[in-house]
């Protein structure tokens, strides 16, 4: 029904020597109803892939599918697709109620129909003692459900959503998070979701497609993406703070960072130039003078309330590590020794940023 | 109707809010000092043309002129708005060149928001080859006013054999750049994502002007329209060229050539009672258009 299929899909701004490639080479399915969140860094062409499908802009190369459907040169109109925009993009002379019936009027839908949807979807998103009003009339909240309410009577293949929560506030935002899970368990469309929030991403997410540069990164369950990144930039994206990305030389000895030797608690998968990653959540305590702990030489502890956040030097490289808030906190100078499980090493090629397979 | 006034009061009474904060310095009969002097130097000849229309020509003659209004003034309207002047420029009466203007002033309204409306639509929401060609040709005919091309203007009406019909006097009138540069600029703070939605929601470009782009510029129209009337019933060099038929003339026109040249006298209460006539439409336009024209000028709703 409502999967989406990216083929190679390409877009290049401008032609000729000043070309600029936005996004290159794109290839994903979307499985009917479900859930998919594109996440990136701005600039990373997510707006512009979720714009491609929706058909607001032209796709120079490749080849997108709805449904099965070829839309490459489809209007918007015809797509089948509704879209939640980031500024909510109501029109500002029409009350709540003719919001959502005007896609469904120039569709010629009828009038009790309309009627009957608009209801339906107003009482779902709890909007039923508002359609009387104008948007200005609303808080950021209400004109966000009134965009969704927007998309949803209009019973579309696929939904769009272009950072629809980056105009809430902090917990309106875990609030609406909520209601879009429970809005898409109940509907069970197709929906593509594109933020640069990771938690929203995480959250939201059945898979989830982190994007870099044009480039897809890595395409996967959120356990998937935060468990075993596809690559140095999925590492450090996802997650926070950021996983610990060390830079050596591994050899049968353990794992060479500059003058210094950290010991493996395993064996790396090869020897010669690779990154190590680990996450700060990841590290244990160890003992001072085991030879199988890595001393780390504490800068700065960040209090976050459950949890502390210890910022320090390890082998002269940033190392940042997350302990209980509950424990007594180190002091700046102080040298912690720390255990790195095997499990939780992550090893990439720092060439390519490609995640190697640690040999098991 | 209702509802689009009582939203604009707030909006009116915004700017007027900032110099009654200013009371605590004890100055405020500055300002009512000036504005009354203003009134005064404004108001002052509109009193003597009232005066004057209420006399004898004997009377106004006088010097000094009487500065009571006398007992001629229902003899001296009714002549000239049923009959029109009598002398040596045989004028229709007032009431038609009256309805000459209204219906110049009209017609040039419309036409003019018409037309701003729609080149302005088009600027900015199409991509066409030469768009920015086009939308700098309009800009530029803003420095060629109407006196500055009369002469070529006139050929071209004369060849269209337009000399001596309300087309003539205001399809010239009618091109201008103020109200697509206007649009324009409104047109240009419509969010993109507005666009698109309407795209999505399947609306064409006709449809998205008809229901969006419209209904949201109804302020800047009216606002609009209030200039564009004032200006289309103040036309004076144009309809003074363009018309020889005496049942064409504007009431404008029509006030200069009632005052007589050389020997011949003028008959300054109904010369007056004319012009005072001319003022009444414009003045009526603004004091009900008045909540509008301002919520136009200070309020878009976005």
């Amino acid at each position: 029904m409502g999967a989406i299929s990216l083929k190679q899909v390409g877009k290049t701004y401008g032609q000729g020597a000043k070309a600029v490639e936005a996004i290159e080479g794109v290839d994903a399915e979307i499985n009917d109803g479900e859930f998919v969140v594109i996440v990136g860094p701005s600039g990373c062409g997510k707006s512009t892939l979720l714009r491609m499908v929706a058909g607001l802009e032209d796709i120079t190369t490749g080849q997108i599918a709805i449904a099965g459907r070829v839309v490459n040169g489809v209007d918007p109109t015809d797509r089948d697709i509704a879209m939640v925009f980031q500024n909510y993009a109501l029109y500002p002379h029409f009350n709540v109620f003719d919001n959502m019936a005007y896609g469904l009027r120039i569709r010629k839908v009828p009038k009790d129909e309309v009627q009957r949807r608009v209801e339906k979807a107003a009482a779902t998103l709890e909007l039923s003692h508002l359609l009387e009003r104008k948007p200005r009339q609303l808080s950021g909240g209400q004109r966000q459900r009134v965009a969704m309410g927007r998309a949803i009577v209009r019973q579309p293949q696929v939904f769009l959503f272009d950072e629809p929560l980056s105009n809430l506030d902090a917990k309106l935002r875990a609030q609406t998070r909520l209601e879009i899970q429970k809005l898409h368990r109940g509907l069970g469309v197709t929906s593509l979701f594109v933020t640069h929030d990771q938690v929203e991403a995480m959250t939201l997410a059945q898979r989830m497609i982190v994007m870099n540069a044009g480039r897809i990164e890595q395409i996967g369950t959120p356990e998937q993406v935060y468990g075993a990144p596809a690559t140095t930039f999925v590492a450090s994206f996802i997650g926070s703070p950021p996983m610990n990305l060390l830079n050596g030389q591994a050899t049968a000895a353990g794992f060479e960072l500059g003058t210094q030797l950290l010991p493996l608690p395993g064996p790396a998968p090869r020897h010669g130039s690779l990154a190590l990653g680990l996450r700060p959540e990841h590290t244990e305590p160890g003992t001072e003078g085991d030879p199988a702990c890595w001393p780390l030489r504490v800068d700065v502890v960040e209090m976050l309330g459950a949890e502390r956040l210890v910022h320090g030097h390890l082998a002269g490289a940033a190392f940042t590590l997350r302990i209980d808030g509950t424990l007594t906190p180190p002091h700046p100078g102080q040298t912690l020794y720390l255990r790195a499980p095997a499990e939780r090493l992550h090893w990439f090629d720092p060439s390519t940023g490609q995640r190697v397979e640690a040999a098991r | 109707m209702a509802k689009v006034a009582s939203g604009a009061a707030p909006a009116a009474a915004g700017p007027s809010s900032r110099p009654a904060g200013s009371s605590g310095t004890g100055l405020n009969w500055l300002p009512h000092l000036v504005l009354w002097l203003g009134i005064a130097v404004t108001a002052f000849p509109l009193y003597i043309a009232f005066v004057a229309s209420t006399l004898t020509p004997q009377d106004v003659a006088q010097a000094p002129m009487p500065a009571l209004p006398g007992a001629h003034m229902v003899e001296n309207y009714q002549a000239i708005l049923i009959q029109g002047m009598k002398g040596t420029y045989l004028s229709p009466p007032v009431w038609q060149m009256m309805w000459n203007s209204l219906l110049m002033a009209l017609i040039i309204t419309a036409g003019k928001i018409v037309l701003s409306v729609m080149s302005a639509y088009a600027v900015v929401f199409f991509e066409f080859r030469g768009r920015m060609v086009a939308f700098w040709m309009i800009f530029l005919t803003l420095m060629l006013p109407v006196e500055v091309r009369i002469v070529p203007t006139y050929e071209v009406v004369s060849n269209l054999k337009l000399i001596n019909t309300m087309t003539g006097l205001t399809l010239p009138l009618i091109a201008s750049a103020t109200g697509t540069l206007l649009f324009r600029q409104f047109f240009m703070t419509l969010p993109d994502q507005l666009v698109e939605a309407a795209r999505i929601d399947g609306a064409g470009p006709m449809r998205f002007f008809k229901d969006v782009v419209l209904p949201l510029s109804a302020t800047n129209i009216a606002a609009l329209a209030v200039i564009l009337f004032i200006y289309g019933w103040n036309q004076y060099l144009w309809p003074l060229l363009m018309t020889t038929d005496n049942r064409l003339d504007t009431i404008v026109v029509g006030i200069t050539k009632m005052i007589g040249t050389g020997d011949a006298t003028t008959n300054w209460p109904q010369v007056m009672a004319t012009t005072l006539l001319a003022v009444l439409p414009p003045a009526l336009v603004v004091i009900l258009m008045r909540r509008w024209f301002v919520k136009g000028l200070v309020d878009s709703e976005k």
